[in-house]
């Protein structure tokens, strides 16, 4: 009897472990299954691992690391992506960091390019857009740049 | 000043004696053979009587934080993201360390007052005189069985907890429901998660070794004898336990952040 | 050949701290007889008896039992040692959570790899000889003082013990139920001739029907240690005060009046309905 109650505790605390660490903590159980690209931005202010990737809103992926590239000439952010499945993207796909709302989290949206060359997995997207550095924005419209 | 020297050297001491009390402990999970019953008999005193009050205390827990927090978003207009503020103070901090002193209360004074009084009334010295290691008979299979119940119970808590928020932001407040869970799935990573499991288990060692030494070392007490050193050492396991877990959550927090 | 399981104490001085319980003893119970521990209430026999179990290391002086030093003894050995002892704790030391048939049969579950009916089967055996077995499935809370001693006498030797230590066996019993103790630990010392049996007591009753050896303790010192009919036989007065039960003082001292205040309020709270 003990026992069975026992078990029951166990199975119970488990599924919400696995609420937690499956649905909110993203956690890949196929992880094989991917595809994985890579971006290079600019500056990848504010982007989170875990964030989204989405194309025409619709969620296609998730940032798995930000790294930086430290080359003295051209420091770079390099952001990698591992999307759900090979959308056959072109080589010419332009990713550029967004921000849901006017001060909420920042995601990453893929715009499909015209090249006939398909990206394979592991391909580097040169084509991209840093987020918009809205104090910067605020300025140029305060002083007249815009 | 000679007090201040002694008090401190006294708190040396058993830190140092709690620190062997400990390994001793965990050697015991090793050497003992018969530990799966007891661990089981333990999970059973530490984690399935303490659910139902470890439930209620997440769902309450939950509300107060959905309402506190709507009425602060809405002054910025953002009560959207109640869900994430909700779900990310829960994951982080409330879930562990509520669940680890609520436990303390209810689960780690009674194993203090447990071994006291197997202490004072000999029953610990009859298991050494029939060679049964009482460290591993006593503690290791309640620092086991806290390692198992510490974890699911602050899961429970975080789910409960989020439930309770839903409760008072959606039914109540009348924030869009796709929105709460959206936001909550968004913005909970994976090191959140983990982060609270990780302060969750090493919780559950501090608490379990702290009131299991406390009733263990209760003949030793210098304050108290007989019944009244077992209260003593109650009450004193509580609160150091209750003292560690918050300074060891400030101290993972760092770490995490 | 067979051990004997005597036991030796040779310029023992134990104490807690700087306290100091007994200075300098020295004594022997030789093997397979019972011997018995004398001495008034707070003499500190119950912690000599804990020291020669092992639970407290001596200040200075030797412990040998069976022929090797217990004071320097390594783990190994002293466990070894603790396996042919059995102990019988003041209020017999059940485990509270266990019931007494648990309780007996405990040394034998955690030691032995044996199936469960066959341990039941023997720990039943070993309560019929201490007439329990009817309150097997109680738990010793539920039990009486004398109970729960005889229950503790039984898990001491379930495992055939070739030493036996009990400290206070009839002490707080009543005068049959004490008579009873004395039959089974004479019964037990027929039937396991080569078990060296120790007992510390205060009661004379028991000490004249069981024990062959005695060691005497007042005032922190070993003050008679021998056969009992040398006991008996010895002219020291306090030996004979002892064995005629007749105090030092022979009025109580109670001509100290009362502060008058204390009376005067006493004879207040008397006359309050």
């Amino acid at each position: 009897m003990r026992d069975c109650i026992v078990g029951l505790f166990v199975v119970v605390g488990l599924l919400c472990v696995a609420y937690l660490s499956v649905r909110l903590g993203k956690m890949d159980l196929f992880v094989e299954n991917g595809f994985p690209l890579l971006a290079r931005f600019d500056s990848a202010q504010g982007l989170r691992v875990g964030a989204d990737v989405e194309m025409a809103g619709v969620a296609v992926g998730r940032v798995s690391a930000i790294t930086l590239d430290d080359n003295p000439q051209h420091t770079q952010a390099v952001v990698h992506l591992q999307l759900f499945k090979d959308y056959r993207l072109s080589e010419d796909t332009i990713a550029s960091i967004k921000t849901s709302g006017l001060i909420g989290d920042k995601y990453i949206t893929l715009s499909r390019g015209g090249s006939s060359v398909i990206l394979g997995a592991g391909d580097t997207i040169n084509e991209t857009e840093s987020p918009v550095d809205l104090e910067t924005l605020i300025g140029k419209y305060a002083f007249g740049g815009v | 000043m000679g007090r201040c020297v002694r008090f401190v050297c006294n708190m040396l001491a058993s830190t140092g004696a709690a620190t062997i009390f400990f390994g001793k402990g965990l050697l015991g999970i090793v050497e003992s053979g018969r530990i799966g019953r007891r661990t089981v008999a333990q999970i059973y005193a530490i984690g399935c009587q303490s659910i139902f009050v470890i439930m209620l205390i997440g769902f309450f827990c939950g509300m107060v934080l959905g309402l506190q927090g709507y009425y602060t978003l809405v002054k910025f207009g953002s009560v959207g993201l109640l869900g994430s503020a909700i779900s990310l103070t829960l994951i982080r901090e409330l879930g562990p360390v509520l669940t680890a002193i609520m436990l303390t209360g209810r689960a780690g004074s009674s194993m203090t007052a447990e071994i006291g009084v197997m202490r004072i009334s000999d029953q610990i010295d009859a298991l050494d005189v029939m060679d049964i290691n009482s460290m591993a008979y006593l503690v290791s299979p309640r620092l086991l069985a806290s390692l198992v119940a510490f974890p699911l119970l602050t899961a429970l808590f975080d789910v409960i907890g989020i439930l309770g928020g839903y409760v008072t932001g959606v039914l109540m407040l009348g924030i869009n429901e796709g929105v709460y869970f959206y936001r909550i799935e968004a913005s909970v990573l994976p090191i959140d998660v983990w982060g609270g499991f990780v302060k969750s288990l090493v919780f559950a060692l501090l608490v379990t070794t702290v009131c299991c030494y406390q009733g263990y070392t209760t003949h030793l007490r210098r304050d108290s004898a007989g019944p009244a050193a077992v209260g003593n050492a109650t009450t004193q396991a509580v609160v150091v336990s209750c003292v560690c877990i918050l300074a060891a959550d400030y101290v993972l927090t760092s770490f995490f952040l | 050949m067979e051990t004997a399981w005597d036991i030796d104490l040779c310029a023992l001085t134990i104490g807690y701290g700087s306290h100091i319980v007994l200075h300098n003893v020295t004594a022997s119970f030789p093997a397979g007889r019972i011997s018995m521990i004398l001495g008034e209430s707070g003499s500190g026999k119950s912690t000599l008896l804990r020291h020669i179990i092992g639970l407290s290391v001596p200040k200075s002086g030797r412990i040998t039992i069976a022929g090797t030093d217990c004071t320097r003894m390594d783990d190994a050995e002293a466990r070894r040692l603790r396996r042919r002892m059995g102990v019988l704790f003041q209020d017999g030391a059940l485990l509270g959570s266990l019931t007494v048939l648990e309780n007996v049969a405990l040394p034998l579950t955690e030691h032995l790899r044996l199936p469960k009916e066959l341990i039941r089967k023997e720990a039943l055996r070993v309560l019929g000889m201490v007439e329990l077995e009817q309150v097997a499935d109680y738990y010793p809370s539920q039990l009486s003082g004398g109970m729960r001693k005889r229950a503790g006498l039984a898990r001491a030797i379930i495992t055939n013990p070739s030493l036996l230590l009990c400290d206070e066996p009839t002490s707080g019993l009543d005068p049959l139920t004490a008579a009873r103790m004395d039959i089974l630990l004479l019964t037990l010392h027929r039937q396991f001739p080569g078990m060296t049996i120790l007992v510390v007591s205060h009661d004379l009753e028991s000490f004249h029907h069981i024990a062959d050896y005695t060691l005497v303790i007042k005032d922190g010192l070993g003050i008679f240690s021998g056969t009992k009919d040398a006991f008996y036989a010895s002219n020291d007065p306090y030996l004979v005060r002892y064995r005629t039960r007749s105090s030092e003082a022979t009025v109580a001292d109670f001509s100290s009046t009362m502060d008058p205040r204390v009376s005067s309020e006493l004879s207040r709270w008397l006359a309050n309905p």
